[in-house]
């Protein structure tokens, strides 16, 4: 009943958050001054005043701002985030367009990142004075330091350019069809580099991560238990002592997911790779209102149901957690 | 001295026939995918109701015009095989070629051109260019009459290249709004060399040969591709690979003059005589202290041209002295340069009566920049006009749309701009001067609120000037007394390049339009 409670409590913050992102970012979107006429005008090459004038009545750009937001939250409201100034289309098409290559990016990044921080940071835990560890906490610094868009230019001189191994960019290769499985290895050939891209930061943060709680758990009294009993070096590392220290990557996991999001919109740029990032920097840029909050709408709903759900399950796992909340209610 | 000259051109005669068999030893092959790079998404392909390069490159190849022109501003039959003008320049008349199919192959009419015309009048953005024509009469399917108010020496240009896009009218006629059609990006169908077979946004958009193409044997390729690939070192380094053919438009100084090391790469500024991109220093001519002509004359003076080209553009641009682009036939180059000189120009301050103060200023000036390649040319303005006691803030907008707000709305000093010819005077370049287009809100208009009854009569009167010569000798005044009133200091040209891979790429664009023509005589080797 209380979880009942608590769960219902957890729906209706994220509610209000949304509303909330969506109210700051309507009026942040018109602090700035012009709008999506000026674009239209600068891809046209200029635009008569005629045409200008008309722009703005089409999209409702003349009306006053307030009934502008009624406007746009009464649509929203019923699930309808309208329509593209710049493209001509209906936000929730060109979303959904854009999304599997967007998922595919960083669900892959977050894979491959938690699988590599996790390893790197064991090795780096079992001698933390030794060589290995000294590389790892380099690694991880200069990873996590690197601007993401300089780390992609780099590995696109290197491993496209001075070696050529991967394609500088975009999802497939155009100038060959190909398709069922030829297209799958295509599609994972131009993944490989804007992939191991967003994956560094996270790489950087999850082997740091792990090491630290790593090398406190193998100084915790079960694992010197195991060790006596004369467990074999792998079974005390991985079946013992990785699974605790594990926790804190998991929990991290769930949180960091917005910044993998924002992380995508470089790397999509730089790589011309065609998702959601792709789409909100054109938007933005185009002062195209109607996408960017369609784009940053479904993005906050997204990171409000990752914690959501992060918090859920970690309520389950961690007893302490639940006590801790329930003696607060 | 008569024999000198002799040898000199019978030397010269030696020298253009060796390049005439150069030339001729290359025969146009068939076949290949040609990959070529673009830096924008397009709205959508229909240049009928969206003007702009990035729907002009591969708007050119889907859909034919009337004519096209050549890399001397000579109009070339392409949908009209022929035309007539009668002599008061009232009525022309074009004779449409016979069996010209669009791609789903329904004929291509008179009345498809009719129809193509009403619609850019009705929807593109672009006004002035048939604004003179009232009607258009198809007396039989393959003859098209123009009837105008006045004459219009612009129309040729207007139907050239991705202006005077030919449309189906039994397809975008009917009864949508052509600016929202959805054939517009799916299924578009013109009569152009490539047909279209996909375009995904921020991708890609993949054209094949028209197989009836209504001129035999064109295009050469089999396939065109363009990359849409937003990052500039992202397409240096794929043309550097060998994944991409050719760029147009680049203008990162850095990455062109990279490519000049890059054996494989050439990378050339032809092709962009029509498209006509000029950088400028705009002054309001309104406003206190840039409303005297001293004031603006002096700044002139003070800013170093040469400068900007060789040390800012890194050698890449060229300068300009006028609104025109000196590719034009229109250009005049024997204008009011203002050379650089520091003490003539703190003397006609002096003289304008504006004193230095204890701080050894005359005034404070902004200066606004709408995008980051012009921001170094701002900010070179600063310690630059420091020198005749002018104080420049150098004002950082929010984007090209925060930027087009402050200039278009008049609530600036200077500005540094960007502005295009678009082919032909009356298009693009009048529409900086005149003095009824000075429009609140809109940007590219008269944003100076420049006013010269004589310029605009001129400009007028050149605009409806059949005549070549006399048309050339109307902006050759007109840019004289421009460049004497400055309300424009004219810097240098866009340093858009070509680059392409010369091992690959045979016959690179090179007429008036570049890339935005028809590439149907552009051939791989090998």
């Amino acid at each position: 009943m209380q979880f009942l409670a608590i769960t219902l409590k957890r729906c209706g913050l994220g509610l209000g958050l949304l509303l909330a992102v969506l109210v700051l970012n309507f009026l942040l979107m018109h602090l700035a001054p012009g709008d999506v006429a000026d674009t239209i005008a600068q891809d046209a090459g200029g635009l008569d005043a005629e045409v200008m004038a008309q722009i703005r009545k089409d999209y409702g750009l003349d009306l006053p701002l307030w009934e502008q937001m009624l406007k746009y939250f009464y649509n929203v409201a019923q699930l309808d985030l309208g329509y593209s100034f710049y493209y001509n289309q209906p936000v929730t098409t060109l979303i959904l367009e854009k999304l599997p290559a967007t998922l595919l990016l960083i669900i892959s990044a977050q894979v491959v990142s938690i699988l590599v921080g996790v390893v790197l940071g064991v090795i780096a835990a079992r001698k933390p004075n030794g060589i290995a560890s000294h590389f790892v906490t380099i690694l991880s610094l200069v990873g996590y330091a690197a601007p993401v868009f300089w780390t992609g230019i780099m590995l696109i001189i290197l491993f496209a350019s001075m070696i050529p191994l991967f394609p500088i960019g975009n999802m497939v290769d155009v100038s060959v069809e190909r398709t069922g499985f030829a297209y799958m290895i295509d599609v994972l050939h131009h993944l490989v580099l804007p992939m191991l891209t967003l994956a560094s930061i996270f790489i950087a943060l999850y082997s740091r991560l792990a090491r630290a709680s790593m090398l406190d758990v193998l100084g915790s009294d079960y694992v010197r238990t195991a060790q006596a009993k004369g467990l074999s070096e792998f079974q005390v590392v991985f079946k013992h002592a990785l699974r605790n220290a594990l926790l804190p990557v998991v929990t991290t996991a769930g949180l960091v997911f917005s910044g993998i999001v924002s992380g995508a919109v470089l790397v999509e740029t730089v790589f011309s790779w065609p998702g959601l990032g792709t789409l909100a920097v054109q938007a933005i840029v185009a002062r195209d209102t109607p996408t960017i909050l369609g784009i940053l709408f479904f993005s906050s709903l997204v990171v409000v149901v990752a914690n959501l759900l992060t918090d859920m399950v970690y309520r389950i796992i961690d007893p302490r957690i639940k006590t801790a909340e329930t003696s607060e209610i | 001295m008569g024999l000198t000259k002799q040898w000199v051109s019978a030397f010269g005669a030696v020298l253009l026939a060796l390049s005439a068999v150069s030339v001729q030893a290359e025969t146009p092959k068939h076949g290949g995918t040609l990959v070529v790079s673009i830096g924008t998404t397009p709205r959508h392909l229909n240049p009928a109701v969206q003007s702009g390069i990035a729907t002009g490159e591969p708007g050119a190849q889907l859909f034919a015009t009337l004519v096209r022109f050549d890399d001397k501003w000579n109009a070339r039959p392409y949908l009209a095989k022929s035309w007539q003008t009668s002599a008061d320049g009232l009525v022309v008349t074009f004779n449409l070629v016979e069996g010209a199919t669009f791609h789903d192959g329904t004929p291509i009419t008179s009345k498809d051109v009719a129809f193509s015309i009403k619609t850019i009048q009705t929807n593109h953005p672009f006004k002035s260019m048939f604004r003179a024509v009232s009607s258009v009469e198809t007396p039989n399917p393959n003859t098209v009459v123009f009837k105008l108010s006045k004459p219009h020496p612009a129309l040729m240009l207007a139907l050239s290249s991705q202006l005077g896009s030919i449309i189906p009218e039994h397809i975008y006629g009917d009864g949508q709004d052509p600016k929202k059609h959805p054939r517009n990006s799916k299924d578009v169908v013109g009569s152009g060399p490539f047909k279209l077979v996909e375009f995904v946004r921020d991708q890609h958009i993949i054209m094949e040969r028209n197989e009836n193409f209504f001129i035999k044997g064109r295009p050469y390729l089999d396939k065109l591709v363009m990359r849409i690939i937003k990052d500039p070192s992202a397409r240096s380094l794929g043309r550097e690979n060998g994944e991409i053919h050719l760029s147009a438009f680049e203008s990162t100084p850095q990455d062109i003059l990279h490519s000049k090391n890059v054996p494989h790469l050439t990378a050339t500024d032809q092709g962009y005589a029509a498209i006509g991109p000029i950088t400028w220093l705009a002054f309001n001519t309104k406003k206190k202290p840039t409303s005297d002509k001293r004031v603006r004359q002096a700044i002139a003076y003070a800013v170093d041209r040469d400068f900007l080209v060789n040390a800012v553009m890194m050698g890449t641009s060229r300068p300009a002295y006028t609104g025109i682009h000196p590719d034009s036939i229109f250009h005049e180059p024997n204008v009011a340069r203002y050379d650089l000189d520091i003490d003539k120009a703190n003397a006609m301050l002096d003289e304008a009566g504006y004193a230095r103060d204890a701080d050894g200023m005359r005034f404070p000036l902004t200066i606004d920049f709408g995008w980051p390649s012009a921001k170094p040319m701002a900010e070179y303005m600063k310690p630059q006009l420091k020198k005749i006691g002018i104080d420049v803030t150098v004002r950082t907008s929010a984007g090209f749309p925060a930027w087009a707000k402050t200039v278009s709305t008049w609530d600036f000093d200077m500005t540094v701009d960007v502005v295009f010819n678009w082919g032909d005077p009356v298009i693009g370049v009048h529409r900086t001067y005149l003095c009824d287009n000075a429009k609140k809100g809109v940007i590219w208009s008269n944003t100076q609120q420049y006013c010269n009854p004589k310029v605009d009569a001129i400009l007028t009167k050149a605009g409806q000037e059949n005549d070549q010569q006399k048309r050339i000798a109307l902006y050759s005044s007109a840019q004289k007394i421009i460049a004497d009133d400055v309300p424009i200091y004219f810097t240098d040209t866009v340093p858009y390049h070509t680059i392409f891979n010369h091992t690959k790429v045979g016959n690179p664009p090179a007429t008036i339009w570049g890339t935005c023509s028809p590439l149907d005589e552009v051939y791989l080797k090998n």
